[in-house]
């Protein structure tokens, strides 16, 4: 549908998961949103990421939102009138010594005494229960078992839909080149023309340290191009996701009887032609991991790599909240490879900030400002 | 020529496919001295055209007419040089800066080379009629494959159908070699047919005319042909038994098989090319995505060239040639000063008159719109069991090109990796969006280009350009 307006409230910069996620609560709120993407909605990160929608193992900051997060995955298709594939079979981080059960149960004793619970210490019986196929030398795992899983283009897509069938604006092969303040109103320029709204919000993932730096708040962002492997058809052995401690792993079986392998092994990534490259001596120590703890999985047939665009802080969590240095724009970026989760809940908070300036989700410790002050000193 | 397994980290140029581009190109620069790996999929050398030229079966120049004996030349050139060349070698990925993952014998190598040509020659286009995924129907090709590498044709009642030069060269060695074919059906479409008499004149002067001639003259003594064929679809439970079609009555026909061999032209291969981004065009008269590549096949990435089929279909005498151009490109590049290089333009001059007549082949055997863009209950991706009904739905929500609909439909994502459905599906995609296929895109490929099993990748060694690959971040 077309909506009858032509000035939005709200200009939301980028059309990833937390972008069409920020467009559709605002659409709920009945606040006019435009949402301006440089290549297609899910093009990137959010598209053709591994589909983790996991708690377990979040940093501290991060943990509030998470959670609520969660809540709303468990009835995603009362927001986006799609299950976005999302399936909770839970997630697990193996230990393969007893050394690092030790680490888990600390981080556990940790986020419990934080009030959060839903982290939990499984013996190898247990996961063995659990997951049948695992290695049998581990030793035990930590499991959050109301985690899961999504299918990441669709729910990008499932959140894009519900917004524009709210009222919401798209457009995409659109970028944005300029903000400029004009009197009470941001102008957005684009290689297509320009756009006025009174709130901007900068969701550009990898390409939003540009914007920020436009707004003379540059960031410490990294582009990173995280890989994932697929295989041909496997019987089904797995249903929950799988993580380790000592390792760098996340695994998963499809419906389908694919396996996806990822574990952050960063390929190369350019910007300015959203062009991957892979790298695969790393993918083979990925393939080793995976060959380590499942040993199913040696003659799987590995059909498929890729990486998406993505972006991290040094500090391994994103800048979410107002801008430090612009009236009336506000940021959610720099996910450092685990943004998807977090998308329902984030583009609530964000629809928070545009229209009332504040959340009741706490983000403390995601803003913006620890930047300004560390390059201030 | 050496075979062992012992892969070195680097080369001065690895060439990927051993059909007549790959062979003469290694040739070329082996022959000028430069350290020259020649790596292929197959057990012998002779790629598509000359499979099994030093091992087949099939005795006697009669059966297999005698340009595929051409190729044995081309393996005698190779043999005196120092070219390390690896028979049963799948290349699963090629990076921008020329590293190669390699497997043989189930062991996965990375090397690395100064320049790099890929002959990936063609591939059969996708013939997506309703039935085509029963066992029982397969391609012409692949039952050339057996042919030439074990010598055994197909039994029973055996059918023909398509259009191109390669359906009736295959139908000749098959009646050559024994088999009853029991019917072909032309599709070669009246359309095309007309486009192509500009061409003819040329054609007359060709090579192709009296080799053609022959050919469908012996054919059709031979064997039924059902012209003008305008519908085809393949019938049985669980396997062929029977085809229907409609001729030039207008009137649907059934007739019983058993086999049903299908063939309406070949395309590049462009996996490896495309999936290391070199760039490609639709090409609108041979209607498939070819590779950007100067007269010596080089690409615009920085020391990667294609050579045959691979980078626009010209047949197997003018791969040898284009081979040979590449190789020189390649010498010329590394040891600028070397003397004793082939004679470019006598090559050139040879690629001419190889060339003369294809224009009128390409008009002629264009396959019809109806052959090209299927049916709704028609099968594009076998791999994922999509219909062409399926795709049509998924452009009707806003789906634009085939990397979304890989995302929507897993449409093209199997192991196959998209080469028996990525052009139909950029056909139908653009029919449907009533826009040109060049706006529609093709697949964004992925590596690994073919299969790799996860111990392989696991038991990778860590040869000196793996290592500097992960230093290099």
């Amino acid at each position: 549908m077309t909506p009858s307006w032509t000035q939005p409230d709200v200009i939301v910069i980028g059309g990833g998961i937390q972008g069409c996620s920020t467009a559709l609560h605002l659409s709920l709120r009945g606040v006019k949103a435009l949402l301006i993407e440089k290549d297609h909605a899910g093009r990137h990160a959010s598209g053709v990421n591994a589909g983790g929608v996991r708690r377990l193992g979040r940093h501290v900051a991060e943990i509030p939102l998470s959670v609520v997060s969660m809540e709303i995955w468990h009835r995603i298709a009362e927001l986006t009138e799609d299950d976005c594939g999302f399936e909770s079979h839970g997630q697990i981080k193996v230990a393969e010594t007893e050394e690092q059960l030790g680490v888990q149960r600390a981080r556990v004793a940790q986020i419990k005494q934080l009030g959060f619970d839903h982290e939990e210490i499984i013996e190898q019986a247990e996961l063995r229960r659990l997951v049948p196929a695992i290695a049998p030398h581990c030793v035990g795992a930590i499991i959050c078992r109301s985690d899961g899983a999504a299918m990441p283009f669709r729910t990008v897509q499932a959140m894009k839909r519900k917004a524009l069938s709210l009222g919401a604006r798209l457009v995409e092969g659109v970028r944005v080149t300029d903000l400029k303040r004009a009197g009470d109103v941001w102008r957005v320029e684009t290689d297509h023309g320009p756009h006025e709204a009174p709130v901007i919000v900068n969701c550009a993932g990898a390409w939003a340290g540009r914007i920020a730096a436009r707004l003379g708040e540059p960031v410490p962002l990294e582009t990173i191009a995280p890989m994932l492997m697929i295989t041909a058809r496997m019987p089904r052995f797995v249903h929950p996701v799988i993580g380790s401690q000592g390792r760098t792993l996340s695994f998963k079986q499809y419906d389908n009887g694919t396996v996806l392998i990822g574990g952050g092994y960063r390929g190369r990534a350019d910007l300015d032609t959203n062009r991957t490259d892979l790298d695969f001596a790393k993918l083979a120590e990925n393939a080793q991991t995976a060959a380590a703890l499942f040993p199913i999985m040696r003659d799987a047939q590995i059909v498929r790599a890729w990486a998406g665009i993505e972006s991290r802080f040094p500090d391994d969590i994103p800048v979410i909240g107002p801008s430090s240095t612009s009236p009336g724009v506000f940021h959610a970026f720099g996910f450092s490879a685990h943004g998807f989760q977090l998308g329902p809940a984030v583009g609530q908070v964000l629809a928070d900030l545009a229209t009332t300036g504040r959340s009741n989700i706490p983000i403390d410790g995601l803003s913006i400002e620890r930047f300004r002050k560390a390059a201030t000193g | 020529m050496r075979t062992d397994n012992s892969i070195d980290a680097a080369y001065d140029v690895a060439i990927v496919g051993a059909g007549p581009a790959g062979l003469a190109a290694a040739a070329v620069t082996a022959g000028c001295d430069l350290s020259t790996i020649l790596l292929d999929e197959n057990a012998g050398p002779g790629g598509q055209i000359y499979r099994a030229i030093t091992s087949t079966p099939v005795g006697g120049e009669t059966i297999l007419d005698r340009d595929y004996w051409d190729g044995k030349d081309l393996v005698l050139d190779l043999k005196d040089t120092a070219t390390h060349y690896l028979p049963r070698a799948t290349v699963w990925n090629l990076s921008r800066d020329r590293e190669i993952g390699v497997s043989v014998g189930g062991q996965a190598h990375m090397l690395s080379a100064k320049r790099v040509i890929l002959a990936t020659g063609a591939m059969e286009r996708p013939f997506a009629i309703p039935g085509w995924t029963l066992p029982g129907v397969m391609t012409i090709g692949a039952a050339q494959t057996v042919l030439k590498s074990s010598g055994l044709v197909p039994e029973g009642r055996v059918v023909l159908a398509g259009c191109g030069p390669l359906l009736w060269l295959c139908a000749y060695q098959l009646l050559k070699s024994g088999c009853a074919i029991q019917a072909i059906l032309d599709t070669t479409d009246a359309g095309a047919r007309r486009g192509a008499l500009r061409h003819a004149p040329e054609f007359a002067r060709s090579h192709y005319l009296a080799k053609g001639v022959k050919l469908m003259a012996y054919v059709r003594r031979k064997a039924r042909v059902i012209n003008r064929v305008t519908a085809l679809s393949a019938h049985g439970d669980g396997r062929l038994d029977s085809i229907s079609y409609v001729g030039k009555s207008g009137a649907l026909e059934r007739m019983p098989a058993d086999h049903l061999l299908l063939h309406q032209g070949v395309i590049p291969n462009v996996n490896l090319a495309m999936s290391v981004g070199i760039p490609h065009t639709w090409d609108e008269v041979q209607l498939c995505w070819s590779p950007t590549v100067d007269s010596f096949g080089t690409t615009p990435i920085d020391g990667i060239a294609i050579a045959g089929d691979g980078a626009g279909i010209a047949g197997g005498w003018a791969a040898a040639d284009r081979g040979r151009l590449a190789g020189i490109a390649a010498v010329r590049a590394i040891d600028p000063h070397r003397a004793g290089l082939p004679d470019e333009l006598a090559i050139r001059r040879d690629l001419d008159l190889a060339l003369r007549g294809r224009a009128f082949i390409d008009h002629m055997y264009r396959p019809a719109k109806v052959f090209r863009i299927p049916t709704d209950d028609t099968i594009v991706c076998r791999c994922e069991e999509i219909t062409a009904g399926q795709i049509r739905q998924t452009v009707a929500i806003g789906c634009e090109g085939p990397n979304q609909l890989k995302s929507f439909l897993r449409c093209g994502m199997g192991p196959c990796q998209g080469r028996l459905c990525g052009t139909t599906v950029t056909e139908v995609i653009a029919e449907a969006r009533g826009v040109p296929a060049a706006e529609v895109g093709y697949y964004r490929l992925r590596p690994p280009v073919k299969p790799i099993t996860l111990s392989e990748l696991a038991a990778m060694p860590q040869t000196d350009a793996a290592k500097k690959a992960v230093l290099r971040l």
